[in-house]
């Protein structure tokens, strides 16, 4: 029994047995001439069943959100180059999430979002609410199949679950191979539906936030949103050794995009400081608004080069949105396979991203008083202007049965401005974005079945 | 308009220049590029956990492909 690993350029890769020298020379013809051929004798044959696992651990610093995520990813092909995989994942979350309010000299106390308790922010210290626990499911499968001797065409659906969200997705993708398959264009539409059910239920835009165990001001249980992902790409065979894939791609959200648990202080306008509410230590905090559309576009290259042994991977995307949103991300790796069954892999990322036109690290109490708000307002660190970036490593290890086991670890870092446009007074000595870090540990083992 | 298309006539016009300039590979010498770490779906399952820590963080997603599930943090 002899493997012979076929790889074609939308990045499928197929495998199949063969029992003797008559197939193998077969096989080895079709994938030197580049033809989607299958060998009559074997082609009812399936091939193994490809597993994938890992499991990842995400922790940042100053306890904030800790993260476990197993995952198992299951492939298969079962001939003439149709191929079945599915994919399960968990996510268990804990620890602290910014609110969105800012720090002061002072104690602050703020209701949990289900309205029923309290928890206290000590003096400078960044209001983070520590109720964060959620657990998700995600589970994800599609098919794959040749539709003609150039054309492939796939479905997937994708469903997720978390105690206060839900989402389901369909997807269907084609490719047509040109050029003795050296280009090939892909086109893909994907559908998502999602709701969303909060604890505490949907807030009023810009409604306060209320003292612990009286009736908050909520708008509804649940609200939803649909998101429609479109996406045309070239990938292209520049030379013997270089791969190089295009994409632009649109994605078009329509619904309910507010955070349902992130708030805005309410700062004097000449003192900048925090304006006090009913209650000991509680000041006016309300509720974020964001627009009920988005639609974010990107540009996405990216570059494979194989040396003899190593390899190298570097991608660049620029994405845009209605939001004033626009980023940067360049993402390299670079194989190093210093023995034959053993590869080091260091990664280098680097993301930057302006902040949304509505993005306020606070609200002026003026404002709020003339009832003169603006329509939209969210002071989500994560709509902020900030930059990050990721570095590590990878090793991974190819025993003699085939398998494959792999180590990862890597550090993220996010900094941003600490003092932004929009603070007055006494507000402008708070650090509003104090430096993220957080540390990525993944453990996997990769065999056949 | 046109700047509103700008990013995407000169995505239209790289990937032009790409093919254009890319020189014609037989299929006997694919042989570097069949490798299986060149595939681009090599690191799916690193890439799809990675996606997820990243969609979680910032404000931008997606462009490489789509699909995986939405999340409702963000």
């Amino acid at each position: 029994m002899q493997l012979i690993t076929i790889t074609d350029f939308s990045g499928v890769t197929s495998a199949r047995k063969s029992n003797g020298f008559k197939q193998e020379l077969t096989f080895a013809t079709a994938a030197l001439l580049g033809l989607s051929v299958a060998a009559p004798s074997v082609a009812e044959e399936p091939g193994p069943w490809k597993i994938e696992t890992a499991g990842l651990v995400y922790s940042e610093s100053d306890s904030r959100v800790s993260a476990f995520e197993p995952v198992v990813s299951a492939k298969k092909e079962f001939g003439e180059d149709r191929v079945f995989n599915a994919k399960l994942v968990l996510d268990s979350l804990t620890g602290a999430t910014p609110t969105g309010a800012l720090s002061s000299d002072n104690v602050q106390t703020f209701t949990r979002p289900s309205g029923q308790g309290s928890y206290t922010i000590q003096p400078d210290e960044l209001p983070i609410d520590d109720t964060f626990k959620d657990t998700r499911v995600a589970f994800s499968a599609g098919w794959l199949q040749p539709l003609t001797s150039t054309l492939k065409g796939g479905v997937g659906v994708n469903v997720s679950a978390e105690h206060d969200f839900r989402s389901l997705g369909l997807n269907g993708n084609l490719s047509k191979d040109f050029n003795q398959r050296n280009t090939t264009l892909n086109l893909g539409l994907g559908f998502e539906s999602d709701t969303i059910n909060p604890e505490g239920g949907v807030p009023v835009a810009f409604a306060e936030m209320q003292p612990a165990n009286s009736t908050p001001t909520r708008q509804a249980e649940d609200d939803d949103k649909t998101v429609v992902d479109t996406l045309i790409g070239i990938t292209q065979v520049v030379n013997k050794r270089t791969l190089m894939q295009f994409n632009y791609s649109v994605s078009q959200a329509d619904g309910y995009l507010t955070d349902p648990y992130k708030i805005l202080s309410v700062i004097d306008d000449a003192t900048g400081l925090l304006v006090s509410s009913t209650g000991v230590n509680r000041y006016t905090n309300l509720y974020e608004n964001r627009p009920d559309k988005r639609t974010k576009q990107s540009v996405y290259w990216r570059t494979k080069y194989r040396f003899d042994r190593d390899m190298f991977d570097v991608s660049y995307r620029y994405l845009w949105d209605d939001w004033d949103i626009r980023s940067h991300t360049i993402d390299t790796r670079y194989q190093w396979r210093f023995a034959p069954n053993q590869y080091l892999e260091p990664h280098f990322r680097y993301y930057q991203q302006s902040e949304a036109e509505f993005y306020r690290p606070a609200l002026l109490n003026s404002d709020v008083t003339n009832n003169t708000l603006p329509e939209f307002a969210s002071a989500d660190l994560r709509l902020a202007d900030f930059s990050a970036i990721t570095f590590g490593a990878k090793y991974a290890h190819r025993m003699a049965s085939g398998s494959e086991w792999h180590l990862r670890l890597e550090w993220y870092q996010q900094s941003g401005e600490s003092s932004p446009d929009g603070l007055v007074g006494a507000a402008k000595d708070q650090d509003v974005f104090p430096t993220l870090s957080s540390v990525i540990f993944q453990a996997g083992y990769a065999f056949e079945w | 308009m046109v700047k509103k298309y700008a990013a995407f006539l000169f995505a239209l016009a790289t990937c032009f220049s790409l093919v254009a300039c890319a020189t014609h590979v037989e299929p006997w010498e694919k042989g570097l590029l069949a490798k299986p770490d060149m595939a681009l779906d090599a690191n799916h399952i690193d890439e799809a956990l990675d996606d997820h820590i990243y969609f979680s963080k910032e404000a931008s997603s997606g462009g490489r492909s789509f699909g995986g599930g939405g999340c409702g943090c963000n």
